[in-house]
């Protein structure tokens, strides 16, 4: 196993120890006295109306999509950049080109009126 | 060390996995789903496939369960209700699932699993990125047409729905 992926692995693991072990004591020294105000969902200082579980607006949907098709053009982008010092010119080209092909897409979306809010 | 850090991934795979068809509640069904991908990543990692487990987590971790999470939150009185995860077929599914679990492990006995005598290159990452530049240009060209037309479908299918309905 790479030394690396093991500094990683302790880190993750000291990630979720912390977490575990905060919460629970501040479970176990904190004083218990709820009352109904104490309980309700914070509102930043309003009062709040309705639970937090609601149904959110559908136009995020869109965006969620868009978000996807350029997280999979990220995952292209990673390797090229990591061998881009050794690729040159040819390389940043076809990349130019991959990236204008999905800027296409982006001017469709816009043109569309899908990026544009409605409420 | 590295068989115990599969058997802890692989725990965690399947019991997360497990979670996920047994929660009351959807979206927590959707975060286990994420603790599922994550562990799946991480056995990667031990396969010394780094760039794929680069990809699970981008792409399953950070977009497709996003997306999902998201459908759950966008669905009217999905996201709060709690479910009930068998129905009156939980016999017959499960003994259909015990057959296929069985057949699974008879296959996976059976195989001869090849090896490839290859060695490792050094920098995997950079290796594949060498290959998408020289060797697999006009695939990788070709993704972004494949990405164009998904984004341009996504769209077209998401405007519709907006203005077929009413709100």
């Amino acid at each position: 196993m790479d030394y690396g992926y093991g500094l990683i692995g302790i880190f993750i693991l000291f990630g979720i120890v912390f977490v575990i072990f905060t919460i629970f004591f501040a479970g176990l020294l904190r004083p218990q006295r709820p009352n109904k105000t104490k309980l309700e969902n914070y509102e930043c200082g309003e009062a709040p109306m309705g639970g937090a579980w609601i149904q959110y607006n559908v136009g995020f949907y869109i965006y969620a999509l868009i978000f996807v098709i350029f997280d999979v053009e990220v995952v292209f982008l990673f390797p090229w950049a990591v061998a881009f010092k050794q690729l040159g010119l040819f390389a940043l080209i076809e990349m130019l080109i991959f990236i204008a092909i999905l800027i296409a897409g982006l001017a469709y979306a816009w043109k569309k009126g899908a990026l544009t809010w409605e409420s | 060390m590295n068989l115990l850090v599969f058997y802890i991934l692989a725990i965690l795979a399947a019991g997360s996995a497990i979670m996920v068809v047994t929660m009351k509640n959807i979206f927590h069904s959707a975060l286990f789903l994420v603790l599922t991908f994550f562990s799946v990543a991480g056995i990667y990692v031990l396969l010394n496939a780094e760039f794929l487990a680069a990809v699970q987590v981008l792409i399953y971790v950070g977009a497709i369960t996003i997306l999902m999470i998201f459908a759950i939150m966008l669905t009217h009185q999905l996201f709060s209700r709690s479910l009930r995860q068998v129905n009156e077929q939980v016999i017959p599914a499960s003994l259909i699932t015990f057959i296929f679990f069985v057949l699974s492990v008879v296959a996976l006995a059976k195989t001869a699993w090849p090896v490839s005598g290859g060695q490792l290159p050094e920098d995997r990452i950079f290796e594949i990125g060498k290959l998408l530049m020289s060797e697999y240009v006009i695939p990788f060209e070709v993704v972004s047409v494949v990405l164009l037309v998904a984004l341009v479908g996504a769209i077209i299918i998401g405007r519709r729905e907006k203005s077929g309905d009413t709100k």
